[in-house]
This record gives C-alpha cells, sequence and structure tokens, in this order.
C-alpha cells in the first residue's frame, strides 16, 4: 500500500509538472496563473498521499494550511493585473 | 476487512490520479483560455476529490478524516473561486478571438 | 531505486528547475508566479525531511503572505520595470557574476560533501528536558524555552520592520490609512470567499497554536494564518486596514514582544534567572507567551504587506 500512495504521488506530481512546464512559457501570465492553480492542487494531492504513506505527524495541518492559501496568489495576482488594465494591453491573452 | 479498504484505496486514488491527467491534458491541448480553466477545475474537484476519498480508510482516526474532507473543500472553494476571478478577467479584456 | 527515492529526486529536481526558471523570467510578474510554485514545492520537500513545523511556515509565509507582497511590489515597480528592460548588462560583468556563483555553490557543495554521516545532533539534548517543560514538541521548546531570548528579539525585529515601513509615510498621512480603499460592493466571488474563508482559517490557526506544544505547529505558523485572512478581506475590499494611528492596532503590535520581555523580567523573582520560566508552571507559562505572540505576528504581516499609509483616515 505504501508504494502505491507514493507512486500516485510521483505520478500526480509528475502530471502537474507536464502542464507547469508548459504553460510556464506562455501564453499569457493569466494562464501561468491557472497552471500555478493546477500545480497547487496537486501537491496538495501529492503531500496527502505522501504523508499517508509515511505517517508524518502533522502533514495535514499542512495540506490545511495550503487549502487555506490555495486561492491566495491567484487572487492577488488577478487583482493586481485589474488594477491598471491599460499596463496590460501588450501581455492580453492571444 | 483490511483488503476490501485497501482495493477501495488503489481505485479510488486511481480515478483521482486519472482527473489530474485529464485536467493537464485540457490545460495542453483546449484552444483558448476559458476552456482551459473549465479543465481545470475538473482537477480540483473530482481529482482531489477522489484522492481524498481513497484515503479515507487510511486516516489517522476521525480528526485525521475530517481533515482530509476540510481539506478537499478549502481547495474547492478556492478552485472555484480562482476560476470565476480568472474568468471575470477575461472577460473584461473582450471576446475571445 | 525505491519509489520514494524516485519521488525525492524527481522533487529535487522540479524544486531547482522551478527556482531556475523563476531567476530566468524577464517580468516581475512572471517571476513572483515561479516563486509561489516554488513555496509550495518546497512545503513538500520539507514534509519529505519530516521537518512539519518548518513546512507549515512555509505553506503560510512562502506560498501565502510573501506571493501578495512580491505581487504588491511589483506593481509598485511596473513603470521603472519597463525601463529597466531596455538594459542590459556588457559580457564582462555577466561572466564575473557566473563565475561568483560557481564559486560560491562549489564551496556550498563541498561544505555539504565534507559532513560527518552522521551530522553532529544536539537532538537528544534538546529531546532530554521535555518532560519537565510539559511540551511534546521539541522545536516550541527550542524557540520558546532554550533559545527564548532570541525568539523574543525576533518579534522585536517584527516590530522594528512595521516602524521603518511605516516611517516612508508622508508628514501629511501620518496616522492614516493604508491599503486599498473599501468598495461598497459586496458580491461577487471574490467577497464570497473572503467572507467565507476567515471563520475556517481563525479556527485552522488557533488549532494549529494549541496543538504546536506538542505537534508540529507554533504561534508563527498560526499567526501567518490569521495574518492571511486579514490580508484576503483587505484584497477583497470588504474592509478597509485600520488606521496605523490606531490605538488597539498598536497595542496588538507590540503586545508579543512587551508579554514576552515581562514573562522574561518576572523569572528574576520566581526563577532565579531572566527568561528562567518557574518549575512546574512552564506549559502555560508558555502558552500565555505563544497567545500574545500569535497576535503580535498576525497584526504586524498584513501592516507590513500593506506598506506606508497613503491617505488621512476619513
Amino acid at each position: 500500500m505504501t508504494e502505491f500512495l507514493l507512486g500516485a504521488a510521483g505520478f500526480i506530481l509528475l502530471t502537474v509538472t507536464v502542464g507547469l512546464v508548459r504553460i510556464l512559457a506562455g501564453p499569457g501570465n493569466i494562464d501561468r496563473t491557472a497552471a500555478a492553480q493546477l500545480l497547487g492542487t496537486g501537491g496538495i494531492a501529492a503531500l496527502l498521499l505522501v504523508a499517508g504513506a509515511t505517517g508524518a505527524r502533522g502533514a495535514e495541518d499542512v495540506a490545511l494550511g495550503l487549502a487555506l492559501l490555495a486561492a491566495f496568489a491567484s487572487v492577488a495576482f488577478v487583482n493586481s493585473v485589474e488594477q491598471r488594465p491599460s499596463d496590460n494591453a501588450e501581455r492580453a491573452d492571444p | 476487512m483490511k483488503s476490501v479498504a485497501d482495493i477501495f484505496t488503489i481505485v479510488a486514488v486511481c480515478a483521482g490520479s486519472f482527473f489530474f491527467l485529464a485536467g493537464t491534458v485540457g490545460l495542453l491541448r483546449f484552444p483558448d483560455s476559458l476552456t482551459r480553466l473549465h479543465a481545470l477545475t475538473k482537477a480540483d474537484n473530482l481529482g482531489l476529490g477522489l484522492v481524498v476519498l481513497g484515503l479515507l480508510p487510511q486516516a489517522n482516526g476521525f480528526l485525521g478524516g475530517l481533515k482530509l474532507v476540510a481539506v478537499w473543500l478549502l481547495v474547492q472553494l478556492a478552485g472555484a473561486t480562482v476560476a470565476q476571478v480568472i474568468a471575470e478577467a477575461l472577460r473584461r479584456r473582450g471576446p475571445p478571438p | 531505486m525505491t519509489i520514494i527515492e524516485a519521488l525525492d529526486i524527481g522533487l529535487a529536481f522540479l524544486v531547482l528547475g522551478v527556482a531556475g526558471w523563476t531567476i530566468a523570467a524577464h517580468e516581475a510578474f512572471t517571476a513572483v508566479i515561479g516563486y509561489v510554485v516554488y513555496g509550495l514545492l518546497l512545503a513538500l520537500v520539507w514534509v519529505r525531511l519530516f521537518a512539519l513545523d518548518v513546512a507549515l511556515t512555509e505553506a503560510a509565509i512562502g506560498s501565502g503572505v510573501t506571493g501578495v507582497l512580491l505581487i504588491s511590489a511589483a506593481v509598485r515597480l511596473r513603470a521603472s520595470e519597463a525601463e529597466m528592460m531596455h538594459e542590459r548588462l556588457g559580457i564582462a560583468p555577466r561572466l564575473v557574476a557566473a563565475a561568483l556563483c560557481l564559486v560560491a555553490a562549489a564551496a556550498l557543495a563541498a561544505v555539504v560533501l565534507d559532513m560527518p554521516d552522521p551530522g553532529a545532533t544536539l537532538a537528544p539534548q534538546a529531546r532530554q528536558p521535555l518532560a519537565e517543560l510539559g511540551l511534546g514538541n521539541a522545536i516550541t521548546a527550542v524557540l520558546i524555552a532554550y533559545r527564548a531570548f532570541d525568539t523574543m528579539l525576533e518579534k522585536v525585529v517584527l516590530v522594528l520592520a512595521v516602524i521603518g515601513v511605516w516611517s516612508l509615510s508622508t508628514d501629511a498621512n501620518w496616522g492614516g490609512l493604508a491599503g486599498p480603499t473599501r468598495l461598497e460592493r459586496t458580491e461577487g466571488p471574490l467577497a464570497f470567499l473572503a467572507q467565507l474563508l476567515p471563520p475556517l482559517g481563525i479556527i485552522v490557526a488557533l488549532h494549529i497554536v494549541w496543538v504546536g506544544a506538542n505537534e508540529p505547529g507554533g504561534a508563527f505558523q498560526g499567526g501567518a494564518l490569521l495574518s492571511a485572512m486579514a490580508l484576503i478581506v483587505l484584497m477583497a475590499r470588504l474592509r478597509e486596514a485600520p488606521a496605523i494611528g490606531r490605538r488597539w492596532l498598536r497595542v496588538a503590535l507590540i503586545s508579543g514582544p512587551v508579554v514576552f520581555l515581562a514573562i522574561g523580567l518576572l523569572g528574576f523573582a520566581l526563577a532565579g534567572g531572566f527568561l528562567a520560566y518557574p518549575l512546574g508552571f512552564a506549559k502555560p507559562v508558555i502558552v500565555f507567551i505563544e497567545v500574545f505572540m500569535t497576535l503580535s505576528v498576525a497584526a504586524t504581516l498584513p501592516m507590513l504587506v500593506i506598506g506606508p499609509p497613503d491617505r488621512r483616515p476619513s
């Protein structure tokens, strides 16, 4: 069971990383935010799986903290983009 | 009984992993930002949801299980909000070409 | 190679890759996204190293509060950044910088490879008096008992940092407001999140402070989560930040170091030394200090993130 949970954690992390690598190149910062959000969710899933496999004490609390702040950076980011839309004309998604 | 719980874990975690794969494929293959968002929320809801469901039999007592479910609910809330906020930002920039 | 080794090595390369990409990114905004992802991955690394206290801090600070701080910095720097984009460094300074980085990296690698295995450790000595203190978490014991003086000074530094930020305000705005202005509109997904999340966040933060005595957690992690909740309310513009002249805000800011110092001085009378805790009462005293430190951290971090006051209180 331990091996399986670790394997699943590795698979999920690898999957969301592939998404991240592709999207880091562009096209725009909004898509990058979306990819970062996916990596956040995948990271939390991997954390829970690894914690389930290795029995690290308190790992659920770390996951809770990450889940509470999951929207945090993305919201701040979109908020700041929205403050001056004219500045972002050249960053607009195709 | 132990083995039944283990099989349940394996099936649910595999299904969850599949939705992470699906979310990533959507992120890579879908043509514009709004449809990519659609793919993203599948991973949040179903991917993490099924992983959490699968981990419940292995959870560390009642409080451990409660925390797992709370993590899923919080990520859903975050995912839904971010999707809305991003979509709103994209719409304000005009219709996708 | 077992699965866990493969996972660890993969994670290490992923962290290095994201770090490299963050440095190489041209725009400050893009780099901040990379930095937030980096913080999240680092939290995973700390979990793998079984350093759950650090993982909690990294989760709250690295991927939460610092991300918002860096994004607001990037917004402020946007105008000057556009000018900077045209400047390109000559080849000679680049080569010198690369050489210096290589030397530093090689020296660090040499030190790491040269360390004795197993390394020197004080862990048994740190665990031994835990029962006497009534604690189960050796990290909390290190922070609040063995090196309490350092921890107290760290909280003083936080207050000094707030004073430093506030001192950037103009005379006209002194005592005034900072951060986003309040909007009357309170609907939409962001307002919903900012209304629903803080009550849950407060419960989780208090839980993390409370279990800190025995399990991973503690005042700083809990306080950082609380400050994140305050920041989400500010970002959704449900409320304005308090004017920096408000008495309750100032009391909250200094409460942590003041209580810590007062108890430290009481130690002379009760336990025969500065910051000595009376035998048998160590745990209640430590929890008492942690409560006020949490309050201080929760008040300090949002004030640092939103910056100096830029308008008069209305």
